[in-house]
């Protein structure tokens, strides 16, 4: 049996817009997804900002309820059974929030670990376990408004552990963190994987998804747009070369000479500080490079390299497709 | 059993938050004697001890419902500004049982309004505290705390489900003291407001403490503001579940 399964999963949000002409519109953030996780799983949910990540995760968590389709947890309905699938999952979501700043992270935990009905008993030795697994034995009795984001993003582990669920909902949880603190959160969600629990795990870390998640799956624009390991997902763009042009003030026209070139696949801007930098994503050998810098004639360039694609580029193709 | 120690614990918890804010505090101190000082200066002129006492034992009461009122529904807003609100309903407790102590503890912090009303009234004003009957007016007190916090518990269940209904306890503050007559009789009010002021449990509240503290049979005021007490509980619980799948249907429950 799947831990956790969608069908044909959708989800519209109603919205109005104008004040004194109203006008009532729809939103589809979620447009009728299928995937199954297995038991013991550690599963990727990709996507970039606004793709319908989170409201997928809200749906199985049973915070939302699906406009069309349906999910299990552990062959439970998230929508008929929600008490009992509310008993066997565990939710993270990463950033400030989530926590009584007002309390003691020992009593975030106290009184979570009642609300999921966890015996005093257990709580006394389950409640150490925690603190010492995400780090913040010693901590415990200070209140949450003093820690650092990280000792935060723990406490939430520790919290969506209480009551020791088979299936851990994690919704990009090292959202804000610096690099050692995401690096000793991911050794814990890797230890969560390896004590034998279901990890749905949404990110847009590449890195992350890469080095923790055993198969992955891309969402955008509310549909799954590829599923597989990794490696799989990695291989869609062996064939292709991707071109790294650093340029400062590049301009859309320029780029937009650049998607229309009929050799380029895919065409992407991050930003460096003063500079521009713009992967273009080509099945062609490097000697393709020239042709796309003379292109961009009228943009300052620096350097220009060409490299094999990483799973990020498999993901930036599927994505801007 | 599992059920009353989470509704204790929460209480604790609850009263534990609310406690460790000194701008809270420091607020929660002085409207009770700002609501106190208005009414002693409105009634003074009557000279009658017996009118003053009335006046204290009204603002008293303001105390608990303003602290209930305003403080139960900002509470619930604050659990959805902070993210907590999600994480409550992911939980599989009965979503009553974890709005209950919310409520509850605002109530109690109301207690305090009512010994400073006390209090000041003595210190600044020689209001003396003459009961008739305290045994009835140490039952009224718990009695009108109680069926106000359940009043609170029916405000913060729709909360729940409109954003912005957090308003709504804001907006009830002051018709409920003229309603439920904490300043002024009722009499002086048109008629149609009396059926308004009989399905409140303050307005029982008021006349409990009132009957007891100046002479008069509360016992009857006391079982009313009880049982309406239980009545909004009831509504509440029998509510909340439709209340909640409607803020799951109408992604209400956050704020994005």
């Amino acid at each position: 049996m799947a831990a956790i399964e969608a069908e044909g999963l959708k989800r519209t949000y109603k919205t109005t817009t104008g004040a004194l002409r109203r006008k009532s519109l729809e939103i589809e953030a979620v447009r009728g997804i299928d995937f199954e996780v297995g038991e013991g799983e550690l599963f990727g949910l990709l996507g970039p900002n606004g793709a319908g990540k989170t409201t997928t995760i809200k749906m199985l968590i049973t915070l939302l309820i699906p406009t069309e389709g349906s999910a299990r947890v552990l062959g439970l309905d998230v929508v008929k059974d929600a008490r009992e699938v509310r008993k066997r999952i565990g939710y993270v979501f990463g950033g400030e929030r989530g926590a009584y700043d007002r309390l003691s992270g020992l009593d975030n935990l106290r009184y979570f670990s009642e609300l999921y009905g966890v015996p005093p008993s257990v709580q006394k030795r389950r409640i150490p376990e925690l603190l010492d697994l995400v780090g913040l034995t010693g901590r415990e009795k200070e209140r949450v408004e003093g820690y650092s984001r990280g000792m935060r993003q723990r406490l939430h582990i520790a919290r969506g552990l209480l009551h020791d669920p088979p299936v851990v909902v994690l919704d990009e949880p090292t959202l804000g963190l610096d690099p050692v603190g995401a690096r000793e959160l991911r050794a814990t969600i890797g230890d969560l994987s390896a004590m034998g629990k279901t990890v749905l795990l949404t990110t847009h870390y590449m890195y992350e998804a890469d080095a923790l998640c055993r198969r992955i799956a891309v969402i955008n624009k509310g549909q799954i747009v590829a599923e597989g390991t990794p490696s799989a997902l990695k291989s869609r763009v062996a064939h292709q070369i991707v071109v790294e042009i650093e340029a400062f003030g590049v301009e859309e026209v320029a780029l937009d000479r650049l998607r229309a070139h009929p050799k380029v696949t895919s065409v992407s801007v991050e930003d460096r500080d003063q500079a521009q930098l713009v992967l273009v994503q080509s099945p062609e050998g490097q000697d393709i490079a020239l042709e796309l810098v003379g292109h961009l004639e009228d943009t300052r360039l620096g350097r220009v390299s060409v490299r094999e694609p990483t799973l990020e580029d498999a993901y930036v193709a599927l994505v801007t497709a | 059993m599992k059920t009353l120690r989470l509704l204790g614990l929460g209480w604790v918890f609850q009263l534990k938050m609310l406690m460790q804010s000194a701008f809270d505090g420091f607020l929660g101190v002085l409207w009770p004697l700002f609501f106190a000082t208005v009414a002693f200066l409105m009634f003074r002129t009557s000279g009658d001890p017996k009118t003053l006492l009335y006046a204290s034992l009204g603002a008293s009461v303001m105390g608990v419902w303003s602290s209930t009122s305003v403080a139960a529904s900002s509470a619930l807003q604050r659990e959805r500004w902070q993210g907590t609100l999600e994480l409550l309903v992911t939980t599989p407790a009965h979503f009553s049982v974890v709005l209950l102590p919310i409520t509850i503890a605002m109530s109690t912090i109301g207690l305090y309004s009512m010994v400073a009303t006390f209090l000041w009234g003595r210190l600044l004003f020689g209001i003396g505290l003459d009961i008739v009957h305290p045994f009835l007016f140490v039952l009224a007190i718990p009695a009108t705390i109680v069926s106000i916090g359940m009043l609170g518990f029916l405000l913060s269940v729709s909360v729940v489900r409109y954003r912005t209904a957090w308003a709504l306890g804001n907006a009830l503050e002051y018709p409920v003291w003229l309603v439920c007559g904490f300043l002024v009789p009722l009499s002086l009010f048109p008629g149609w407001v009396r059926p308004i002021s009989w399905v409140l449990a303050p307005t029982w509240g008021v006349r409990a403490i009132r009957s007891a503290a100046l002479g008069g049979s509360a016992l009857r005021e006391i079982a009313l503001c009880l049982a309406l007490g239980l009545v909004y509980a009831l509504i509440g619980i029998l509510l909340v579940d439709t209340v909640l799948r409607s803020a799951r249907s109408r992604a209400s429950l956050s704020l994005t």
